[in-house]
């Protein structure tokens, strides 16, 4: 082997491995919810740092397709730059940080508070893609509790909580039931965003790279945080606006300004930061992420598979 | 400052421009050649090769000078480059008692057919660190023994040959459709194949620890090192159209086949069992500890009683991978500042309604 023999396929991935992930792909987008084992492979970045994502956008993205990647729903965190750096060389595509303008928006950890549009693509990175991994450690048992639709245990940890706590205690990966039937880990974004996933226009897709698995919503499915008729799910709120732009209804980080216990509050979102900031007088940017992507209550549970 | 992780584009270009001139050493001392490093440290090439699942010592030598030395990272980047290599076929597998041995040790008879060869081996050094500068290795001296021409069957062939062992494939498995988890996503129970893949690809430091711990009774493993054979071996590519193998060229490779005692069942009547370990270049330690857990793996084949880490399939195989490992425990580096304010939250409002009850 010597070094001018080794070159990379565009988009990394050789052909074959982009079938094969495809081919998950639409199982996934078939099942809604459940996880599809995959023949994860290497990517040129640690495992845990994303690698399903990276290998899920990989078999997706084509040259006409315009990439944006947020870490922390920010797209200036170094594995953001990192990762969207990668696509540039190896797939040759736009990137932007514009979420409207995005084709394919890879993410960890949130989601976008720009409602996405029908025609986009959302790649989750995720981590541990079984919900019920930490009550029961077993993949043979959890495969088992999934075929029969048995999630007792995840709604006796809930019940439990409320007992202890007086409130469900689970702020991000809020387990979500999709289509009625599967249950599925959102990844940990905070469930402040779980709601965003419901009845979503786009197509979200779920790559655990590490953990081999891959898992999808289709556009416009039925996505259910868990909660009790007495106890009902609760996103999380923020009451104070951006110390930056001033939107409210965004999630906020809290930046630590000094050691006197001083901190203030920034849009998570650095994109609808800037843009809110650049626009101080349009309401419509702050208007359009406080509400109309709560879900309705109204609406019935659809199931996707038809 | 922890919120500089934000501004990252330009960050990123100086950290590895900085990692590239700690890499580098000292500016007067000239840089290590590749073919240095395959040359001489030829143990570590192997590791790199073995847990990189890639027979190519110059990569595996580029690849350690790229990473500094950090052999987890070299894994990575020998990996990272193989999955893209397309996959014409298989290779028939190897024949590994037709190998001429450098290395052949018995650990169960004193002597057998082909001898004992000690090869090249740390085990008599002593460990005192030797002069400086002494690059010179002193001659070898003739036994007088052409090892080359005799025969070396296996050790636990021997043994098979009086059913005192249990034969070297199982009935049920199919030796024509070796498993590859590089290829086909890993579903627990896994076959042996794909597991002895797994423990090959498996961590050399993880896997001696569950081998020692197996070994220390927490596990049920009583070994005898059958054999540990070093030596390179021809390698065949399948062909089917053809109907006979086309000969590649040869790597080395190191074999383990531990014995261990079993006393038998209702169906079973008393005899030895095996547990087997291969990796390539020098990995004597490798495929020790490979062999140990493979065995220890076996449990529900010989209704053993699951009572140790070792023993469990999921445990082991799940956590052996040290691509996988090293990289999910070190993402606890990248930013986590949208979970852990969501965490923050729910501290401050549990900690208030703790104040609230006690007032």
């Amino acid at each position: 082997m010597t070094a001018d023999l080794i070159g990379y396929n565009v988009g990394y991935l050789d052909e074959q491995t982009k079938r094969m992930i495809r081919r998950a792909l639409l199982k996934a987008v078939a099942i809604p919810g459940f996880q599809v084992p995959f023949a994860s492979r290497e990517v040129p970045m640690p495992r845990g740092w994303g690698t399903g994502g990276v290998q899920v956008t990989a078999a997706i993205i084509g040259e006409q397709d315009v990439l944006k990647v947020i870490d922390q729903g920010a797209d200036d965190t170094t594995n953001a730059v990192s990762i969207r750096n990668f696509f540039r060389s190896v797939a040759h595509v736009e990137t932007t940080t514009r979420t409207d303008e995005a084709t394919i928006i890879q993410t960890r950890h949130r989601i976008p508070e720009t409602p996405l549009a029908e025609g986009q693509v959302i790649v989750y990175q995720v981590p541990m893609p079984e919900p019920l991994r930490f009550l029961e450690p077993r993949e043979t048992e959890t495969r088992r509790l999934h075929a029969l639709e048995e999630y007792g245990l995840m709604f006796v940890k809930l019940y439990e909580d409320i007992a202890r706590f007086g409130h469900i205690a689970k702020t991000y990966d809020y387990p979500v039931l999709v289509g009625g039937r599967y249950l599925m880990a959102p990844s940990p974004i905070p469930s402040f965003d779980n709601p965003k996933m419901h009845m979503n226009p786009a197509l979200q897709l779920f790559g655990a790279g590490r953990e081999k698995r891959i898992y999808a919503v289709p556009p416009f499915t039925s996505v259910e945080s868990l909660g009790f008729e007495d106890f009902p799910f609760e996103p999380q709120r923020f009451d104070d606006p951006c110390a930056i732009c001033g939107a409210t209804g965004g999630y906020l980080d809290e930046v630590i300004t000094d050691d006197a216990g001083g901190s203030m509050f920034v849009c998570s979102d650095t994109d609808h930061c800037e843009r809110t900031a650049a626009a101080p007088n349009d309401t419509t940017s702050t208007a359009t992420t406080s509400t109309t992507t709560r879900p309705n209550p109204a609406t019935p549970n659809t199931k996707a598979i038809a | 400052m922890y919120v500089a992780v934000k501004g990252g584009e330009r960050a990123i270009a100086n950290a590895h421009a900085l990692l590239a001139e700690q890499g580098r050493g000292h500016p007067h001392l000239p840089v290590v050649d590749p073919a240095q490093v395959e040359g001489q440290f030829g143990v570590l090439v192997s590791r790199v090769m073995t847990e990189g699942s890639l027979y190519d010592p110059e990569l595996a030598a580029r690849a350690l000078l790229q990473a500094q030395g950090d052999v987890l990272e070299a894994v990575t980047l020998v990996r990272s480059y193989r999955t893209t290599l397309p996959r014409f076929g298989y290779t028939c597998a190897i024949d590994t008692s037709g190998l001429a041995p450098q290395r052949r040790i018995s650990a169960t008879f004193k002597d057998l057919p082909g001898g004992q060869q000690l090869g090249a081996t740390f085990d008599y050094t002593h460990r005192l660190f030797s002069a400086a500068g002494a690059a010179t290795p002193d001659r070898r001296v003739s036994d007088g023994v052409d090892g080359e021409d005799q025969a070396m069957p296996r050790v636990a062939d021997l043994l098979g040959a009086g059913a005192l062992i249990e034969p070297d494939a199982h009935p049920d498995q199919d030796a024509t459709q070796p498993g590859d988890l590089t290829r086909e996503p890993p579903v627990f129970p896994m076959s042996r194949a794909e597991r002895l893949q797994a423990l090959a690809r498996g961590d050399e430091g993880f896997l001696l620890g569950l081998a020692y711990s197996s070994q220390r009774g927490f596990g049920n493993t009583h070994p005898f090192a059958g054999e540990v054979r070093v030596g390179e071996v021809e390698v065949e590519f399948d062909a089917p159209e053809l109907g006979f193998g086309v000969p590649l060229g040869r790597i080395e490779i190191t074999e383990c086949q531990m014995v261990n005692q079993f006393t038998g069942s209702a169906e079973t009547p008393a005899q030895f069992t095996r547990g087997y370990g291969l990796a390539f270049g020098r990995s004597e330690r490798k495929v020790m500890s490979m062999s140990i857990v493979d065995r220890a793996l076996r449990s529900a084949e010989f209704d053993e009683r699951v009572v140790s880490p070792v023993q469990d399939e999921e445990f082991v195989i799940s956590h052996s991978d040290n691509v996988q490992a090293t990289g999910f425990v070190e993402h606890l580096k990248l930013p986590h500042y949208v979970d852990f304010q969501a965490e923050l939250m729910l501290v401050r409002r549990l900690n208030e309604e703790f104040k609230e009850s006690r007032a």
